[in-house]
C-alpha cells in the first residue's frame, strides 16, 4: 500500500483538469509537511462523504473513514471525540454538506469540536451528472432545473459565521500556495474550522474565467473582527457580480 | 393475604410515577416480589395518569385488571377506574375533592393545608393511609421515605403519619420471609448489561420508550466514565455511532421506529464497513407516530429486514429486565466479535415497566473476544478470512492505515467494482452469520417455561414474557420464548416445540409478526391472540382468551 507522498495504489478517476487535484496536492503537501515536523501519521484521519470529492479517501494512504452522502460532519466529531490527540480533516462535497447534511454542519460549529471541514465547493452535482446545488447562482440550468433554478443560492460563509463556526475561510483551486496556506492555518487552529474551496468542475460548471477575474487574497484583514468578518462574508454572496475574497475571513 | 394489586391514580405532573415507586419499595421491604404497569399520555401536565403495582411472593412481571385498592387523588381516578374493582377492594380517596359511595375517605386536602406542605405530597399522604388499610407498620413507612424521599423528608413523614392515623386497617399483608430485590425499570437493566460488556459511548435523540436508557445513562457517565451525546438528530446518532466503533469505542444508540427509519442507512453502513454498533430499538403502536406512550411489538419484521443491501445482523428480543441486562451485554460482545449492527428489540412495557431485578439469576456473561490485528504482515481491514472476521485495528495504531469505506472495497478498504472482488467481499460478510449461529449454540436462545411436556404451546416473544409464562403456567400451557431472530437458531426453536401439536401465538402487534417470521421455517401458528390498542395484556384477560 505504502507509495510516495502519501498515494495510493488506486488509479485516479477525476476528470483531467479537475479542481480536486489542487485540493488533493495541497492537502498531501501539508499533511507530509505535519509529518516531517514529527506529527505521526497513524494520528491523522480523513473523512470523505459521497461525491467526486470523496475519492479523496481512496488516493490518500492515511487513516480514512468513506462515509455517505452528506454524513462527513457526525463522524469527524465522533472521531475526535473518541480519540482527542487525532487530527480529523473531513472533505465534503457542497451538495454532500450544504445540501443533504446541513444540519450536522450548524451543530458541529456550534459545538466548536476540534474538527476541519473542507469543502470541495464547485457548485454543482458531478457524480450525478450535472444538477444544481444550494451555491449555484440563481437561474442555474442543470440537468434537474432546465428552465433555471428559481431559488437564489445560501452564502455558506454567512451561515457559517451565525452558527458559531470558529474559523472560516475561502480557497480557490487555482493558485495552490495559498490553499496550502489556509489549510494548514485551518488544520493549526484548535476549535473548529470551515474552509470553503472554490473548486472548479471543468465538466458540468467551468467558472475558472470569472473566478480567475473576481478573487483577490486578503490582505490587511483582521480576522479576529467579527463585523469586519462578517462584511468580508457578505461582499460576495454567491450570486452578485462582486469581488471573491480569498483567505481566512473569521478567526476567533 | 400475600398477592396484593394497588392502582395509583390522578394527573399526569402529580407525581404519580414517583409514589409508585415508593409504593412498590414498601412491599419490597416485606419481602415481595413486584411489578408496576405505567399509563399516561402523550401531555407534560394534565391528563389522567395511574399506575398499577402488584406484588406477589414470587417473581412477577405483569399486571391485572382487578385490583384491591384504588388510590384516587382526583375523581377521575374513581369513575374511570370502578370496574376493575370487586366487592372486597378497597378505595383510599381525598374526600376534600373525591365523592364515593364507599371506600375510606381521607381529607387530604386539609391536611396538606394544616401542614403547610406542598400540593405534590398528597401523594404521601395517601400512601400513609394506604399502608395503615393494609396493615403495614409505620416503621417500615419511615424507613422508605427516609431511603428514598429525594427532599423534605419530615414533611412528607408528617403527613404520611397524618394519612396513617387517618385511615383504618382493612387488611393485612403478610411479611414475607425472602431477601428483598432492587427495583429497576427494563431500561436500566438494558444500560447496565451494555455497561458491563464494556459500554464507552452512548449517542440517542430522545425519544419515547428508550429515552430512559438516555437519561439513565447520561446519569451515570461520570460513575463509569462514559460519554453520553445528544446530537441533532438520528441520523447523526447513528453516523456518529460508526465514528466511535471505527476509532475503536464500543458504542450503542437508542431510539424508536421513527429515529431508527432515519437510521436505516447507517445502519446499512455498518454492515458494508464492518463497525459494530449496538441499536435500542424502542417499538410503539404506529405506523409513523402512534401512540407515543403506549406500547407494542409492531417491529420484529423491520428490524430484521432495515436497511438496504443484504447483510448479516444479530437481532434479539429479551423478555424481562435479567433478559435485558443479559443479552444487551451479549450484544455488544457479538457485534465486535462479529463486527456487525445488534439491534435489541425492547418496547414501553419492558423499558418503562418497573421489576424486582435478580442479578443472582443470570448467567454469567463471558466476553468472546475481539480479532486484533498482530501487527506483523500489512494491515488490511478488511482481509479475507475463514469466518469472515478481519482483524481490528484502529486510528493512531502505528503502521496500521485504517481504511473503511461505504462502497464495496478491496481488503485495505479501497474502492473497487471489480466482480470477482465483489463477490469475495459480498460472501466474507455473509459468512459471519454462520459462525455466530455455530456460537450461540452455547447460548439459551429460545426458553421453554411452563408444563414442558404439553402438547400445546403459548408461542410469545419480548416483553409479553410475564403475563404469557405466568397465565401459560397456571392453564398448564408449553411456553416458548425465542430471544434471538437474526440468525435464527432453528435447532434450538425446533427442538423447544417437539412434540406440539397446537401452537398459540399471543404478540402485541395487529399482523401477528412473529406466527408470519416461523411459517417461514415451516412452523403453523394454529391461532394467533393479537393486541394492538397500545396497552400489554393483563393477566386476567390473556387468562380469558386462552381458556
Amino acid at each position: 500500500m505504502e507509495k510516495a507522498n502519501l498515494a495510493t495504489y488506486a488509479k485516479n478517476t477525476w476528470c483531467p483538469g479537475c479542481g480536486n487535484f489542487a485540493i488533493l496536492n495541497s492537502i498531501k503537501a501539508v499533511l507530509m509537511a505535519l509529518i516531517e515536523e514529527g506529527f505521526p501519521k497513524e494520528k491523522i484521519v480523513i473523512v470523505s462523504g459521497i461525491g467526486c470529492h470523496a475519492k479523496i479517501s481512496d488516493y490518500l494512504n492515511v487513516n480514512s473513514f468513506y462515509s455517505l452522502h452528506g454524513r462527513v460532519v457526525p463522524v469527524c466529531e465522533a472521531i475526535k471525540l473518541a480519540n482527542p490527540e487525532l487530527k480529523v480533516i473531513g472533505f465534503a462535497g457542497d451538495g454532500d454538506t450544504y445540501g443533504e447534511g446541513l444540519e450536522h454542519l450548524i451543530f458541529a460549529a456550534k459545538r466548536n469540536i476540534d474538527i476541519n471541514i473542507f469543502i470541495h465547493n464547485n457548485r454543482v452535482y458531478g457524480l450525478t451528472t450535472g444538477q444544481y446545488t444550494p451555491t449555484s447562482p440563481l437561474g442555474f440550468k442543470g440537468r434537474s432545473t432546465p428552465d433555471g433554478t428559481k431559488e437564489p443560492p445560501i452564502n455558506p460563509l454567512e451561515l457559517m459565521i451565525a452558527s458559531h463556526a470558529s474559523f472560516i475561510a475561502r480557497g480557490y483551486s487555482h493558485g495552490i500556495e495559498l490553499l496550502k496556506k489556509i489549510f494548514r492555518e485551518a488544520i493549526g487552529h484548535k476549535g473548529f474550522s470551515l474552509v470553503d474551496v472554490l473548486q472548479v468542475c471543468v465538466t458540468y460548471f467551468n467558472m475558472y474565467e470569472y473566478y480567475n477575474s473576481k478573487v483577490y487574497e486578503l490582505k490587511d484583514h483582521d480576522p479576529s473582527d467579527y463585523n469586519k468578518a462578517l462584511t468580508k462574508i457578505r461582499e460576495w454572496d454567491y450570486n452578485n457580480d462582486a469581488r471573491i475574497a480569498l483567505g481566512v475571513l473569521y478567526k476567533k | 393475604m400475600n398477592n396484593i394489586s394497588i392502582l395509583i391514580a390522578g394527573r399526569a405532573g402529580d407525581g404519580i410515577d414517583k409514589s409508585s415507586l415508593i409504593i412498590s419499595r414498601i412491599l419490597t421491604q416485606l419481602g415481595y416480589r413486584i411489578y408496576i404497569y405505567r399509563d399516561y399520555p402523550s401531555v407534560i401536565r394534565g391528563g389522567h395518569t395511574f399506575s398499577i403495582i402488584r406484588c406477589s411472593k414470587d417473581k412477577i412481571a405483569a399486571h391485572s385488571d382487578k385490583v384491591d385498592v384504588l388510590l384516587a387523588l382526583n375523581q377521575e381516578s374513581v369513575d374511570l377506574h370502578k370496574a376493575r374493582l370487586s366487592d372486597n377492594s378497597l378505595i383510599i380517596y381525598d374526600s376534600n375533592s373525591v365523592k364515593s359511595d364507599k371506600g375510606m375517605a381521607i381529607p387530604i386536602a386539609e391536611i396538606i393545608k394544616e401542614a403547610k406542605a406542598l400540593d405534590l405530597m398528597r401523594n404521601s399522604c395517601i400512601i400513609g393511609a394506604m399502608c395503615k388499610a393494609i396493615g403495614i407498620e409505620k416503621n417500615v413507612l419511615e424507613d422508605v421515605f427516609r431511603a428514598y424521599m429525594p427532599r423534605e423528608i419530615d414533611l412528607n413523614l408528617k403527613v404520611a403519619f397524618r394519612g396513617f392515623s387517618e385511615a383504618k386497617e382493612f387488611t393485612r399483608i403478610e411479611k414475607i420471609e425472602q431477601k428483598s430485590l432492587p427495583v429497576i425499570a427494563g431500561s436500566e437493566a438494558i444500560s447496565i448489561g451494555l455497561i458491563k460488556a464494556g459500554l464507552k459511548t452512548y449517542i440517542a435523540y430522545p425519544m419515547t420508550p428508550s429515552s430512559g436508557m438516555l437519561h439513565f445513562l447520561a446519569g451515570k457517565a461520570e460513575d463509569f466514565s462514559l460519554k453520553v451525546i445528544h446530537p441533532e438528530n438520528e441520523i447523526a446518532v447513528m453516523l456518529m455511532a460508526l465514528g466511535f466503533s471505527y476509532a475503536g469505542d464500543r458504542v450503542a444508540v437508542g431510539t424508536s421506529g421513527g429515529g431508527f427509519c432515519l437510521m436505516t442507512e447507517g445502519l446499512s453502513f455498518s454492515a458494508m464497513a464492518e463497525l459494530p454498533v449496538v441499536i435500542l430499538l424502542g417499538q410503539r403502536p404506529g405506523p409513523s407516530t402512534g401512540l407515543p406512550t403506549y406500547t407494542g411489538q409492531t417491529e420484529l419484521n423491520f428490524a430484521l429486514s432495515a436497511g438496504h443491501g443484504e447483510f448479516s445482523r444479530f437481532v434479539t428480543a429479551p423478555g424481562d429486565p435479567e433478559e435485558a441486562y443479559y443479552w444487551s451485554a451479549v450484544s455488544l460482545n457479538m457485534a465486535w466479535k462479529y463486527q456487525m449492527p445488534a439491534i435489541i428489540l425492547c418496547d414501553k412495557t419492558l423499558n418503562e415497566g418497573i421489576y424486582s431485578f435478580d442479578m443472582g439469576s443470570i448467567k454469567k456473561i463471558d466476553d468472546p473476544g475481539v480479532s486484533l490485528w498482530d501487527g506483523i504482515a500489512e494491515y488490511k481491514r478488511y482481509q479475507n478470512t475463514p469466518s469472515g472476521v478481519s482483524p481490528l485495528a484502529f486510528p493512531s495504531t502505528k503502521d496500521a492505515v485504517v481504511k473503511v469505506n461505504s462502497y464495496e472495497h478491496d481488503e485495505f478498504g479501497v474502492t473497487t467494482e471489480d466482480k470477482n472482488l465483489t463477490i469475495m467481499m459480498e460472501d466474507k460478510r455473509l459468512r459471519k452469520d454462520k459462525y455466530l449461529l455455530e456460537e450461540l449454540e452455547g447460548y439459551e436462545t429460545v426458553k421453554v417455561y411452563g408444563d414442558k411436556n404439553s402438547s400445546t404451546a403459548l408461542l410469545f416473544w419480548g416483553s409479553n414474557k410475564g403475563v404469557c409464562v405466568e397465565a401459560g403456567t397456571k392453564l398448564g400451557l408449553r411456553v416458548v420464548q425465542p430471544i434471538v431472530f437474526s440468525p435464527f437458531p432453528l435447532r434450538q426453536f425446533k427442538e423447544a416445540l417437539k412434540g406440539v401439536k397446537k401452537i398459540i401465538c399471543v404478540e402485541n402487534n395487529a399482523a401477528g409478526q412473529l406466527a408470519d417470521f416461523v411459517k417461514r421455517y415451516g412452523i403453523n401458528v394454529d391461532e394467533r391472540i393479537l393486541k394492538y390498542d397500545g396497552r400489554p395484556f393483563s393477566l386476567d384477560e390473556l387468562e380469558q382468551k386462552l381458556r
